[in-house]
Order: structure tokens, then sequence, then C-alpha cells
């Protein structure tokens, strides 16, 4: 099926089978291979995406379903001049990336939280959907609390 | 700089999505892999059918009659083979290999391959496999034993005898899984002609590098392996990448050089590759009445799998590390490793010695309440330091300072929080541990490590090593170290990514053992590059000194600086009597631990967690602590969550939703705090970190959990099914 | 991603009589047809290989389900896309009906929350469904649609078995009506209670779940008690017997003993790789005692 997707500010048509995963439509039709596949089955968050604003599983989202939606992926998040979002900025500086590879699917999580603090409780509920095996959170929740200071509260 | 903590190398390409893993980069005109594997222990095969359903013609397929050269994966013993084709040792064992250009296909395809196999009666407890070996159907040597080692300082049995306490225990640890969330995944081309290129997700390329020349009948030098961006390790990545690399190796050359990729999803990384050694210790202690440690003899039995992979190795720092941070004249370590029809366990961060040390500081705990003195107590009666003799012979020199690391623990802690009424249970508790770092004995010597400089053009420097940036910020590290020697800025120096065309064999990125080791060896080449450079001129840095670089290359002066490892002075082993120093240093710390138990659901719960080490000099601290809380954060999945449930040896819950991590919800922030003793011999006064952190937090647990219930639960992990049956069998917990 | 695309149809009808018209059709097509809410549970299995080829019917696009969960009177009616995400935004629900914020709160991940939908839930009728308890706690009740009309049933009378269920194949569920409980004039607030032991404390599969809300009169005695548990049967359950071993007495200890002794009837729990027969009757029976102990009124 033909998909009308606004992904990081452009809109895009891409032909993709409309039970497609999410995930796969933007990593293989979109070239947005910063999305991670960690396990396929919604656990670890490293397909984490935001969906019209909020964060989903894109390993669990039918392309079909995603259709005019506004899709925001670790590659939108920065400035267009390529300055980095005070989140990522927050991960490199503090130490909250190691292997990197649950790294775009927890910063999104954390964005979208900022965001939107009613969402959870804590920074630990909003990011249980997210598995990291490199820092046991530690530094991850360190560099929230840096990015929040930095006053990305409000956000968009 | 050292000391310092710079944003690490890769950070900004990790965080805004640019760093590119295995599955991320392009090839023109790949095919799909997959492995069709086993689904029973043990057989005989009998033949493969491919059944109806899929275009079969289009398919590349790869069985054992198809391979080159040798079906064998290089490792230690030539027991393993590529893909089985007689007989089968475990479930999930590769048999056929097939790839198209469809990945759907290709999934399709592998649901129509059908293998014919003939079964024969497994093996999956160390009893069985040493009962079965007996009736004469032994399925390595002849008696299952991939291993034993023998370890005897003084004599163990005669001070047993006349010990005026002797308390006995027996420890359990389970299988862990590694789960590095990037899977494991490579991608080949392979041709007699072109030789084979390699690129993947790895710890070791020099290890993939030494396996591809025999199973494809090249030499060396038509074999080039390249590490891409890797998405954790922690051990799994160490000699299963031999594995996978292989396999896409033979798809490729069977499809006639076409770049294959084979990356595994979640159910297939977590179903077949390795895990970490299930192990049983038995530990008889003898004591004074006072609590004085007069004899220790522990029998360690590790689960090694169905083939023998890195099993001895990792049963020797078993061994090494069993008796603990406890000075004893008196000891006999007896180890042994076993088949059994499982698939084969591998490397794991700690490698070995988080089971043993989990058995000796349970056996503390244990024995304190015999002899009714407080477990700290007895630790620090017994505690290690200067002079005293390890139970190879090696001779501490310096005082571990345990006391002091131990008050610093409890002290930031705090007081002990305060129980509520219907609340949860408390409970607190320590492990006191050692991990030595680098190989084992003279397995540095053996590895004779390589690294090297080299001065570009424009005088910036290039870092050639094969150490892997697995997550932990070696190429940060290294960075910092060059950096540091020949006082020029970060940014110029540059670590060159890992290819075996391009930097030498710096040994393996495991064994805690890459800033110590290979740090040194880029720091003493820094030390050649800046004499040359400066050539007894006055002495210079940051730019001026990459200017006079670049000058010295355009002078057509040697660019290329390379260090091999040699040992530090006085070190020796002997690996027939396997006594001697058995690691050149050592790296010591205390954890310490407080626990909730939740009185209906028995849920164990990490409430807060001190972890005080002495690792040398700390050469980055964010990264360092890192390290740190990342290990801590495994022991306490290790010690309370995850639990491999096996059925015919393996894996039945291989998916996330089923093993389970803790998440950030249930997790507190991990307190470091490191003591710095500069090491003579390490980069900047480094020892090794990596592994360390593993080794404490079940024991500290364990411990916390005893003091909490009054029940010791000798068995990880400490899920609330089994506290529960345990306190229900201690006639119920403390108020 | 173990299935292939190319075995599965996809349907996105974009009005009710057009998604009836394909479910009716699953009869005739190979596969059936298997209607697609928020995928978070289907496609688990769907990226194992676990799912066999069929035709998806998305909701999403069905023009009567966008409309939002509504209020009417004491009656809060969720449309058959409502999400958790959904429910806990809803200020008059975190006050009126806080069982079901809980629940979605601990169901799954906030990425799940977002996406996951309660009829979704009550459709695939796993034993484990977080969702569902509290639905059965509060007594709501399910509109079914299908080309042949519209019915409803106590969501109590709604499982089978086994992720089986009394909806037709060519039934949807259209609607979960949940009533609001209200005390009666000069009696104690109305309890709820929710908790869910899992295997860790979010992002889990329970091990146990239990949801219950007790009505009492003005002199403290239970007029009515519901409770539902998960994952202790082939179905989420009321727990009849719990629920008939409070009703007509105070909330003393012994009424506690008595609904912590009852629950036994009301589960047949199993050893499976998540825990035990043995731990899931031990928790499930305190947490009927939790649920009927005085000191939490």
């Amino acid at each position: 099926m033909k998909l009308i997707l606004k992904i990081n500010g452009a809109s895009r048509a891409i032909e993709a089978h409309p039970a497609k995963r999410l995930l796969d439509v933007l990593r293989e039709e979109c070239g947005l291979t910063g999305t991670k596949e960690g396990c396929g089955e919604g656990e670890c968050g490293a397909c984490t995406v935001l969906l019209d604003g909020r964060p989903v599983m894109s390993c669990l989202v039918p392309a079909c379903q995603a259709q005019e939606a506004t899709i925001t992926t670790i590659e939108g998040l920065a400035a267009r001049d390529g300055a980095l979002h005070p989140m990522q900025a927050a991960f490199a500086h503090e130490g909250g990336a190691q292997c990197g590879i649950c790294t775009p699917g927890m910063i999104l999580a954390a964005v979208a939280w900022t965001r939107d603090l009613a969402t959870a409780d804590s920074v630990g509920e909003a990011l249980a959907g997210n598995l990291c095996r490199c820092t046991g959170y530690t530094k991850i929740f360190a560099a929230v609390a840096a990015a929040r200071g930095q006053g990305d509260g409000g956000g968009a | 700089m050292i000391g310092e903590s710079p944003t690490r190398t890769d950070g900004a390409a990790k965080v805004s999505g640019r760093a590119l893993y295995i599955d991320d980069l392009p090839f023109e005109g790949v095919l799909h892999g997959k492995t069709i594997r086993t689904t029973v222990p043990r057989g005989r095969l009998r033949g493969v059918r491919f059944l109806p359903g899929v275009p079969w013609d289009e398919f590349v397929v790869v069985t054992a009659a198809d391979i080159p050269g040798q079906n064998v994966i290089v490792l230690i013993e030539p027991d393993q083979p590529y893909l089985a084709h007689d007989v089968i040792r475990h479930v999930a064992e590769p048999v056929v290999l097939i790839a198209h250009a469809d990945k759907g296909l290709v999934e399709k395809a592998a649901t129509l391959v059908a293998l014919d196999i003939d079964p024969l009666p497994g093996v999956f407890t160390i009893e069985d496999s040493v009962a079965s070996a007996a009736t004469g159907d032994a399925q390595h040597g002849a008696d299952n034993m991939f291993k034993r080692y023998h370890v005897a300082r003084g004599d163990a049995a005669a001070a047993l005898a006349k010990a005026e306490v002797v308390v006995e225990g027996t420890y359990e640890t389970g299988a862990q899984e590694q789960l590095y969330i990037e899977t494991q995944g490579v991608v080949a081309i392979a041709s007699a002609e072109k030789g084979v290129t390699v690129w993947g997700s790895m710890q070791c390329p020099y290890y993939v590098h030494k396996a591809l020349g025999p199973v494809l009948g090249l030499p060396p030098e038509k074999v080039r392996v390249i590490q891409t961006v890797t998405g954790g390790g922690f051990g799994g990545k160490e000699e299963y990448p031999n594995v996978i690399a292989g396999h896409a190796a033979l798809l490729s050359w069977k499809a006639g050089g076409r770049p294959v990729k084979l990356v595994y999803d979640r159910l297939e990384d977590m179903w077949a590759t390795t895990k970490r050694h299930p192990s049983r210790t038995t530990i008889r202690a003898g004591f004074t009445r006072d609590g004085d440690l007069t004899a220790l003899h522990i029998a360690v039995d590790l689960d090694g799998g169905a083939y023998v992979t890195l099993t001895p190795v990792v049963l020797s720092r078993a061994t090494l590390h069993a008796a603990g941070a406890y000075r004893c004249d008196d000891v006999t370590i007896e180890a042994r490793a076993v088949l059994t029809n499982a698939p084969p366990y591998g490397a794991f961060r700690g490698f070995g010695a988080p089971q043993t040390i989990f058995a000796i500081e349970m056996h503390m705990e244990r024995a304190a309440r015999v002899l009714g003195i407080d477990p700290l107590d007895l630790r620090r009666r017994n505690f290690l330091s200067a002079g005293d003799t390890l139970p190879t012979g090696q001779t501490l020199a310096e005082d571990p300072g345990l006391g002091t690391m131990l008050d610093e623990a409890l002290a930031a802690l705090g007081p002990r929080p305060a129980a509520t009424p219907g609340g949860p249970w408390h409970g607190r508790g320590v492990a006191t541990f050692f991990h030595g770092s680098g190989f084992t004995g003279s397995g540095e010597v053996k590895l004779a490590s390589r690294a090297a400089l080299e001065i570009a053009p424009d005088g910036r420097i290039r870092v050639l090593a094969a150490s892997t940036d697995i997550g932990q910020g070696t190429n940060t590290v290294f960075t910092q170290i060059v950096a540091g020697r020949l006082g020029i800025a970060l940014a110029a120096v540059e670590v060159v990514p890992p290819d075996t065309d391009i930097v030498p064999d710096s040994g393996p990125t495991v064994a805690s053992r890459t800033s110590m080791v290979v740090g040194e060896l880029l720091d003493r080449a820094a030390v050649d590059l800046k004499m040359a450079v400066e050539a007894g001129g006055p002495p210079s840095s940051g730019p001026e000194f990459v200017a006079r670089a670049a000058a010295h290359v355009a002078a057509g002066k040697p660019r290329h600086y390379e260090r091999q490892y040699e040992p530090p002075p006085g070190v020796s082993w002997d690996d027939a009597t396997y006594t001697g120093d058995a690691y050149a240093a050592y790296a010591w710390s205390v954890h310490a631990v407080d626990v909730t138990i939740d009185r209906l659901t028995h849920q164990a719960e990490v409430a807060d967690f001190v972890a005080v080490q002495e690792v040398g000099r700390v050469l980055h601290p964010i990264l360092a602590a890192g390290q740190i809380e990342g290990g801590v954060a495994q022991g306490i999945g290790w010690a309370l969550y995850e639990d491999v449930v096996l059925k015919d040896g393996a894996m039945v819950n291989h998916q996330l939703t089923n093993y389970i991590l803790p998440t950030a919800a249930d997790t507190v922030p991990i307190r470091t705090i490191f003591h710095e003793r500069p090491y003579a011999h390490g980069p900047g006064g480094a020892k090794g970190i990596g592994e360390l952190p593993m080794d404490g937090p079940a024991p500290a647990i364990g411990a916390a959990i005893a003091d909490a219930l009054g029940v010791l639960l000798p068995r990880i992990p400490f899920l609330p099914e089994r506290i529960l049956v345990a306190v229900d069998a201690a006639g119920g917990g403390k108020p | 991603m173990r299935s292939r695309l190319e075995d599965f149809d996809v349907a996105c009808p974009t009005n009710l009589s057009a998604a009836l018209a394909l479910l009716a059709s699953g009869a005739a097509r190979p596969g059936g047809v298997t209607p697609l809410a928020g995928a978070t549970d289907l496609y688990v299995p769907f990226n194992a290989g676990h799912v066999a080829p069929t035709t998806f019917v998305s909701l999403h696009a069905v023009a009567e389900f966008k409309a939002p969960a509504r209020w009417d009177g004491d009656i809060y009616t969720m449309g058959p896309l409502t999400t958790y995400a959904d429910c806990r935004r809803d200020p008059r629900v975190a006050r009126d009906l806080p069982l079901l914020v809980a629940a979605a709160r601990e169901l799954g991940a906030l990425q799940i929350q977002n996406r996951g939908t309660w009829a979704g839930n009550v459709a695939n009728a796993s034993p484990a469904a977080d969702g569902v308890p509290v639905l059965l706690a509060y007594d709501a009740t399910l509109e079914l649609t299908s080309p042949r009309g519209r019915r409803t049933l106590a969501l109590a009378d709604y499982f089978t078995g086994y992720k089986t269920s009394v909806r037709a194949g060519d039934e949807l569920i259209t609607a979960i009506a949940v009533p609001m409980p209200r005390p009666a004039a000069g009696a104690p607030p109305v309890r709820a209670f929710f908790r869910k032991v899992g295997t860790r404390r979010l992002q889990a599969i329970s091990k146990v779940v239990a949801a219950g809300v007790l009505e009492r009169d003005a002199a403290g005695i239970v007029t009515r008690a519901r409770f539902a548990l998960g994952s202790v049967a082939p179905v989420t359950v009321r727990a009849r017997a719990v629920e008939a071993a409070l009703t007509g007495r105070p909330l003393d200890a012994r009424a506690a003993e008595a609904a912590a002794s009852a629950v036994a009837t009301d589960m047949a729990p199993i050893d499976d790789m998540r825990s035990t027969r043995d731990y899931r009757a031990r928790i499930a029976a305190g947490l009927a005692r939790a649920f009927a102990a005085a000191d939490m009124a």
C-alpha cells in the first residue's frame, strides 16, 4: 500500500506491505537505521519512536496503522544545524550511552517524558520499557536529570 | 588528561543514530542467511529433507559436505563442528545453512527443512554425565571431563581434621544470558580467489581471523576481519562470532562470493548462543572457635555444555578465585568441567569467578552463623593482607586494604533503614573479593600482544590495536592515554577501527585486560614515538608537537611505533603445577547492599547499593563508574531475576518477555567509590576493571537476604518462589 | 521478523459496516480474518512466526471507532480503540475508576500503554490479561457487534476457556461499559483494590493479578464484593467464593481469613516458566486477605 508518513518534519510517500512493521519501514524504506531492533517483541524498547508525539514500540506497529502519522526518530531530534538535542548531549556527556544500541530508543522515551511529565511518576517508570544492559541505568538517570536541568522539561 | 572524563569519542554518533552497526550497513546484492538447527539434544543425523513450499532451486544451501576446509571451529580443542553431519550433541546445533535475497522467504524456508535424527539419551546434569560415562557412554574422552584442575597449598585434609569447627556447604548458580541488546550478526564475502572478508559485531577480530582460514582452507593472508560498531558483548561476543562468521562465510563461498548477512533475531540468539556456566561448589572450611580460617577444601563443578569451547579457561578463573579474599595456609581446590548435552556455555563477564566467589562469600556467611560471629567480623579477621600467600603460592606485596574499603562501604550505606510495621523485611549484606586483571598465568606471555601508533601525514596520531570498543569506552581511554603521553589534544588522536588488514593482534578484548595491557603497550609506543619525534630536541606539546610529527613524516622518518607485551618483572607461572603468580595484578572490591523483601510476594529488591573498589588509577571516572554500575546491575540481575529455564539442556524462556532483566523501574542508582592505588605496570597506573563488579552483587544480596530472613539460600537466582519455600521451611521469616 | 509478509493480507476498512462485512467474510477466506487493534499482543507472535497466515482487519481507520471514550452519567464507555494511555489521561477515570488507571500503569511500558487497547486485551482472552481483572471487578459489560446485530453481555460471561470466548468470528467488541461504583448513603467509601505480582515492577507479565471492589452499608456490613484474578486459571476469573465469603459480614480478621481460604476454590494455578503453582496459590490467598483486610479501609 501507499503510505504517507511525516517523518522528522518531512512528508514521505512510501510503498510498503500494510503489515510491515513500522520499524522495518523506517530502516529499510526510509534508510533511518538509527531505530534499532533489540527483541522484536515489544520488550526492550530499542525500536522506540514517537508516533504522533508519543513513544511506541515500532516493532509492534503495522505500517497501515501509521498512515498519515507524524513520526520522530532519533535522526530527527537534533536541530537542523546538527546541534544535539539537550537529551542527546546529556547522554553523551554523562555516560548515558555505552554500546549505544539502546540509546536512540532510550533518548526518545526520555524526551517524550520530559515533554509530558504526567505520563509517568518517575524516570524509572518512564524508561521501564527501554532495557539497557551496559549502564545499570545510573548514568542514564544522571543524563535525564542533566537534560531536564537544561530546561527541556517544557518542550514542544 | 588521565583522570578526567572527556565525552566519549563515539558519543555524538551514538546519541544521534549515526553509529552504524552491522545490520545498518548496506551491502549491494546481499543474501540473508539462516541457520537450521536441531531440536533434539543428542542423536545421529540420518538425513536432511527439503520440503516443498519454497523454490529451493533459488536458495543457497550449505551442509557439512560443502565445507571447503576443516569442519572444525578453532578454539581450544577441535571437537566442535561448524555444521553437524553425524553426531548431534545439543539442541540448537547447526546442521544446514540457507540463504536467499528475500528475507521473508528465508524465514519460511527455514520451517521447511526437516532433520531426520535418531535420538540418543542425553545427559543434562553433572551427575548424569559422570554416571553415563561410567557406564561406557562417554561423549568426551573416557569420562566426559573437559578439564580438571588441582590446586593445593599446605595440607587441607590434615588441617580440616584438626579444625575446631568445620563448616560445610554447597552453592549453586544458574546459567545467565549475556543479553547484549544488539544480537549477534555478521556479513561475509568469501571466495577461493579473493579470500574472505567478514564485518561484524564482535570482541575479538583475531579469534575470528584464526578460525576462518581452516574452515575455508585459506591462508591467513586471505582472511580479513573488520569489527563494526558493537552493541554490547559481555563475553557473549568473545568466541561465538567464530561460529556465525564461519557460517556466513560458508554461505557466501557457496554463493560464489555474494555478500551474505547473518543477523540472529533475539529468539535464536537466546536459544542457540553461549551463556554463563552453571556451577555447583562444595566447600568444607575449618575454623578456630574464634573464627580464624585454618583449612579450605573446595570442589568446583562447572557444566560445560556439549563442546569444550573456552570452558577450560573459564574453569581456570573459577579455580583461581575460589578461595576468596581470605588468608588460609592449607587449601585444596578440586575443579572440574563436565560435558552435558546443552548448547555450549561460554564467556560471560567474570568468566567463572562470579560462580566461585558466590560460593566462598555465602560460605563465610554460613560459617559466621555456625560460629556465632558477626559475618563482617569473620571476614575482617581473615582478610588477605600484605605478605599473605594465595593458594597458587603467589605472595601479596601490597596490602589490599579490604578493611578500609569495608568501613567505607558501610559508612556510605549509613544507618540501617528502620523497619515499618507490616512493611518489608530489611537486610544488609556485603561481599568482599578480588578479581585478577588480564589473562591467567602465562597467558599474556603466550598472547604476546602487539599494539602500535602511526603518525599521519598531518601529524595526527593513529592508534592501531585490535582491541574493540564494545561500549566500555576503549577508544576513548586509548585516546586519553596516547594524547596524555604526547601532550596533545584528544582530537589529534584517532583510533582506527579494528581491521585485521590494518591493526596488529593486540589479543582479545576480554579478561579486564584492554586498558591495563593494551593501554600500556600504547603508552610505551607513545613514549617511543615522542622520543623519535622530539629526537633530542626540546620537548613540545599541543599543536607544536603535531606540527613536528608532521615534519617528521615529511622528512621520511619512521611513522610506525609498535610495542609487544613483556611481562612485569618478577612475575612467573608454572602451568604444569598450577603454581606461581596467577595474575600480575588484582583489583579489589567491597560491595554493600540493603535489600527489602516484600512480606506478601517475597520478592527481594535492592534498596541501596554501594560498590567500593581499588582498580589502580582511574583513567576516566565516568567510564570507570559506568563499568562498575553496569557490572553491578548484571550481578543484581543474575542474583534476583535472571532464570534460564532449561529443557533438554536448552533455554525454553528464550524471549525477553520471559527472561527477566531488571528495568529502570527496578533499579536504584548504584553508588561507586574508587580507591586509587596506582599500579606500576598499567598505563597511568591502571589495573583491570571490567569483570570485577560482576563478582559481588549475588553474594552481597544473598548475605542481605540471610540477614533479613535468618535463612541462607544457597542457590541463585533468589526468585521469590524460592525465598517463599525457604522461609516456609524455616518456619516463617523474622517478625 | 519471522513471518513472511506476502503470506498475509491486510484490510483497512474505513467504516463499521465494511469492517463487519470483512469479518463476516472470514469463513470464506483461507486462514480466516483476524481483527487488529493496537497490535501490541498480536504482533509479538507475528514477529516470532507463530501466527498462521490470515487476513488482518485493521480497525484503526474505522470512522466510528475514532470517537473518544465517553462518560454517560456514572458509566464510562470505551470504544474498540481506547488505549490504556487514553484512560490514564482522563481525570475522571483517575478519580472514579481508579483501578483502570492502576492496571493501565502496570500493564506494560508507556510504549505499550500508548498503543494497547482494552478491547484487544479482552478479545485475546489471555489468562494473564492484566486489563481484565479490573474490568471484572467493576462489573463491566461488553457490546458485541456483527452484521447480525448487537448484543451486550457481562464481561464475566465472556470467557469460555484458555484464549477462547463467546465472541463469534464475525463479531467485534465495539464497546466496554464500566459503571462507577457509588457507596450507599452514609456508607463508608467503596474500596478499590488492585495488585499485580509480576516478574518485576513494570513491563512484566503477571504471576498473579487481582482486582476487587467492595461496597458496604452504613453499619460496615459488606453488601457487595467483586474480586477477580488473573494468571491463576485458564481464564481471568471472578473469584465467586471469595466474594461469597465476604458478603454479609463486617470486614474483620475472620473475614480476611475466610477470603484467603475461599480463594482456593476459585482458581487452578499451574507451574510454568514464570512461576509455580504453589507460589501462585499462596500469593492469591494473600491478595484475597489483603483485599479484605480491615486496616486497608
